[in-house]
């Protein structure tokens, strides 16, 4: 029963060191598990693939390098989707240290499909001010988007000839590390009545379920388990599908522990039940 | 009629001279020349113009319906105003249904107030081109065409909608059911307040987390360590965070009244200089202005992470006896949690994100969920007046779970077991929400 | 009357009131009010940006004038801090955008900010799996309820979960949409009704302790 007693004072390294295990291991010996894409993520695949040819989707970088893990698969999933049916995806970002990650994302992916710059893509960059901007994308974009990225005038480049607010997208879609889209959904959404879809990190991705259950965003995709059945739709595994395994085993790990963690639990109780019985 | 006639010779010969661009192409492309006029040989006047409802003014709402076979297409809608037209907007997906013409900041009066306005939609296969837009808006077009057309494609125009009018509301009837129960929960907060005037004893319930707050000051400082107050990484204009704050005020003076000593890292500067503000006034009120000290409530970073290494970093070296964590978080909650269990201060952490909570839960000795946190300041104060506020709050609770229940049964008799009354009935609550 | 602590009360009444009213009214003037005061705000906290850069630099300054205890850390950020910001600005100067690809901005935000956030967010890792072995005890019944769930939304959440039975993941979604989401409406519904309480106090002016 010492086993019990030791193990109920575990040092937590040691449940660290186990960790970084059974996270690292996978990531170099790639095992291969099944992923079967669920709705919420599909609703997303689907409703893109139906949009005619042209159509403008704007797109949100909401996280930053802490979420990149997480959102950086979806993003480059989802961009290459977007080429391959020729839409046209306008990048804006709300959280400024995601700039280079957005701009990362799109620049790699646009290279690989040979897209062109202004023509069928566009990086309008980050400005401050979430809700005045949304609001503000609601009546015309210009009014916080004059320039792009680089600053240069939008008005030079073809693909933003005729855009000018919500009424232009066929879709947004916001990549939130934080709670960005609850203002999406809010302004874009409830104000002007913007197709949304988002992809949210897995520890809030919980949170949005309000907003697919009423419809009021097309679909979720939620953390690398997400990102990972979007790979797999758009049938190019990559890093979110290298991930899952990562996140499989630490999580039977975790499970693992808790079991672990209520058998001493059990143990102990009895234990102190039977000394204080004599 | 004459000018019927020509104009339709004009496209007849602009599709003719396409035709032929189009069989002179090697290789030809798959654009079909066709495809509008073989499946609506006339789009009248498709355009529904309105006012935009409920809004400040300087706004058309236009609305089409097209049938399902046309949903790819594109749309360009025209605006003319006298002889000047303009392009509201080009390229919008058939399917959207609807668009809306606006002021923006740059132009303020792209549409006038009681101006009259007509309208005219353009049909396309393909992404209209720039020599269409500019032909579009130009004098010689004639606005009773039917067909135009360019080296790509064919276009088909509308007959023209209009006049319509915008004007601003004075009221925003969408709002009408938030100004009713604005109403009911003001008088209800009212009327309880009254009450409390009057001498009745209103009761709120234990709350063992704000219990513990003075435990938790004491034995830190018994223990002779400081007490650490985390607002998280909300702003000013957050509720959580002036929840937080007030929380805080009350935190603060206890810290006064037993000489210890307060240290607030802060995430926004607003809400740095506000907490400041809230400790000062704290310490005067417990009498020990002298204590407080400007510098132990500082800003570390806007950086969500940055900022949990920053506290994460305090904690191991300062070693606070009590940590408090109340106000927004989002997923450094249990980063900062861990922490602080792991150095074995007392915890007592708050938060309306209910993601976080179960973080929380795991890892504090007590949890303030949602709207205990935001009844804190009530509790802590225990001020009659106060109490009245959350005496009102849940009678407005019963109503809404009174609404619920009657959606409830409504929704299984009505959509659920399709008895028409009901369905009705569940109908109109929708409708009145 | 209208002094010392009844002025700041007055404003705050008078604030709220006409917000709440131009939430209703959208004709002008109160139509308009909303998006200016966000305007307002967006700029205002631009400037409070220097308060806190005040008190970061102001207390590290202060420690290392003294030679507090780990002086040396305070010495690291303020070189930090004078780092990013002079590569900022010649990066502005230089290409026209610190992001730009090729400045030296650019080069700390992707070898310094990103793996130093990707390591701070990686520790919820470790630290979710330390909280799990130490928290979650099936104490009583519905503890044990709680854990039962936890360990089948956990399983059907990963591949792991589809291989065991094709009908976890399906069960497992069922558990977020409804159960997991009837709790949180329920918190919510008194999360907001709370809000609304605090709103309705301190417009009132019964609630002050956020004042000075």
């Amino acid at each position: 029963m010492k086993i019990f007693e030791k193990l109920s004072h575990i040092d937590r390294r040691f449940i660290y060191i186990l960790i970084a295990i059974v996270v690292i291991v996978p990531l170099l010996l790639k095992p291969k598990l099944p992923i079967v894409p669920t709705k919420p993520v599909k609703d997303i695949y689907d409703y893109v693939e139906n949009l005619p040819q042209g159509s403008n989707i704007l797109i949100s970088i909401d996280y930053d390098a802490a979420s990149m893990p997480e959102q950086q698969p979806f993003l480059e999933a989802l961009l290459r989707q977007c080429f391959r049916n020729k839409l046209k995806p306008i990048m804006i970002v709300q959280w400024q240290l995601g700039a280079p990650l957005g701009t990362t994302g799109l620049e790699k992916i646009a290279k690989e499909c040979n897209a062109q710059y202004g023509v069928d893509y566009i990086n309008l960059g980050y400005r401050p001010g979430y809700v005045a901007q949304m609001v503000g994308i609601g009546r015309e974009i210009r009014d916080y988007f004059a320039v792009d990225y680089k600053n240069v005038s939008i008005d030079s480049f073809p693909i933003m000839r005729n855009i000018h607010n919500y009424n232009d997208f066929a879709l947004l879609v916001g990549l939130e590390a934080g709670a960005t889209y609850l203002l999406w959904v809010e302004y874009a959404g409830g104000r002007f009545k913007q197709k949304i879809a988002l992809a949210l990190n897995a520890v809030s991705a919980p949170d949005a379920y309000y907003f697919y259950q009423s419809k009021q965003i097309i679909g979720l995709v939620g953390g690398m388990k997400g990102a990972a059945e979007y790979e797999v739709l758009e049938n190019k595994p990559d890093l979110a599908v290298a991930g899952m395994a990562s996140q499989s085993y630490s999580h039977i790990l975790i499970i693992l522990f808790i079991v672990l963690g209520n058998i001493t639990y059990f143990v102990e109780k009895s234990r102190k039940k039977k000394e204080g019985g004599r | 009629m004459k000018k019927n006639l020509v104009l339709l010779l004009l496209s007849l010969t602009l599709l003719f001279s396409f035709s032929f661009a189009q069989e002179q192409a090697s290789g030809g492309t798959d654009l079909n020349p066709n495809a509008i006029s073989s499946e609506t040989e006339r789009l009248g006047s498709m355009l529904q113009l309105s006012d935009i409802p409920n809004d400040g003014g300087g706004g058309i709402e236009i609305n089409w319906t097209l049938n399902d076979s046309l949903s790819n297409y594109f749309i360009t809608i025209i605006r003319r105003e006298g002889n000047i037209k303009k392009i509201v907007a080009s390229d919008l997906l058939a399917s959207s249904g609807q668009v809306r013409d606006v002021n923006s900041d740059e132009n303020k009066s792209n549409v006038k107030d009681g101006t009259e306005y007509f309208y005219t939609a353009v049909l396309s296969e393909y992404a209209v081109s720039q020599e269409i837009l500019d032909y579009l808006v130009c004098d010689s077009l004639d606005m009773e065409a039917m067909t135009i057309a360019d080296a790509n494609q064919v276009y088909l125009i509308s007959d023209e909608s209009g006049p319509v009018k915008s004007k601003a509301s004075w009221f925003n009837l969408e709002r009408l059911t938030v100004l009713i129960s604005a109403i009911i929960i003001t008088f209800l907060f009212l009327l309880y307040l009254q009450l409390a005037r009057k001498g009745k004893e209103l009761y709120i319930r234990k709350i063992s987390g704000l219990d513990a707050v003075e435990e938790a000051v004491g034995r830190s400082t018994e223990m002779g360590k400081p007490i650490m107050y985390i607002l998280g990484i909300g702003y000013v204009t957050d509720i959580p965070t002036i929840a937080g704050l007030t929380i805080l005020g009350r935190v603060s003076k206890k810290v006064a009244e037993y000489e210890t000593k307060i240290l607030v890292p802060s995430y926004d500067p607003v809400v740095m200089t506000t907490a400041q503000e809230v400790v000062k006034e704290a310490f005067t009120e417990a009498g020990r202005p002298d204590l407080y000290n400007k510098n132990d409530i500082m800003y570390i970073t806007q950086d969500q992470f940055g900022y949990a290494a920053g506290v994460d970093g305090m904690m191991l070296r300062e070693k606070p006896g009590a940590v408090f964590l109340q106000g927004l978080f989002f997923a450094e909650s249990l980063i900062l949690a861990e922490t602080g269990h792991s150095i074995g201060a007392i915890q007592i952490a708050g938060t309306t994100e209910t993601a976080q909570l179960p973080f929380f839960v795991a890892a504090c000795d007590y949890t303030l969920i949602g709207e205990e946190m935001m009844a804190a300041s009530v509790y802590l104060q225990k001020d009659p007046l106060m109490l009245s506020s959350i005496a009102a709050e849940d009678v407005m609770k019963v109503i809404i779970i009174i609404i619920l229940l009657i959606g409830l049964i409504l929704g299984i008799l009505g959509p659920g077991m399709h008895i028409e009354f009901f369905d009705k009935l569940f109908n109109l609550l929708i409708e009145i929400l | 009357m209208l002094k010392g602590k009844n002025i700041p009360l007055a404003i705050t009444f008078t604030v709220g009131l006409i917000m709440i009213v131009s939430f209703f009214i959208p004709h002008r003037p109160f139509g308009d009010i909303e998006q200016i005061s966000l305007k307002w705000y967006s700029i205002i906290a631009g400037f409070t940006m220097l308060l806190g850069v005040d008190s970061l630099l102001g207390l590290h300054f202060r420690k290392v004038k003294r030679k507090e205890e780990n002086w040396i850390h305070s010495i690291v950020l303020i070189a930090g801090f004078v780092m990013v910001v002079i590569a900022g600005v010649w990066g502005t100067i230089q290409y026209g955008s610190a992001f730009d690809e090729r400045s030296f901005f650019t080069y700390i935000y992707n070898y310094f900010i990103v793996p130093l956030q990707s390591t701070m967010f990686s520790l919820l890792a470790f630290f979710v799996a330390s909280a799990a072995y130490r928290a979650f005890r099936a104490r009583n019944v519905d503890a044990a309820l709680l854990l039962i769930t936890a360990i089948i939304v956990m399983l059907g959440r990963v591949p792991v979960g589809e291989l065991i039975s094709p009908y976890l993941p399906k069960f497992t979604d069922w558990i977020m949409e409804v159960p997991q989401m009837a709790a949180k409406r329920g918190i919510g519904l008194g999360i907001y009704l709370g809000a609304l309480g605090v709103s309705i106090r301190i417009i009132l002016g019964i609630e002050r302790s956020y004042l000075s």
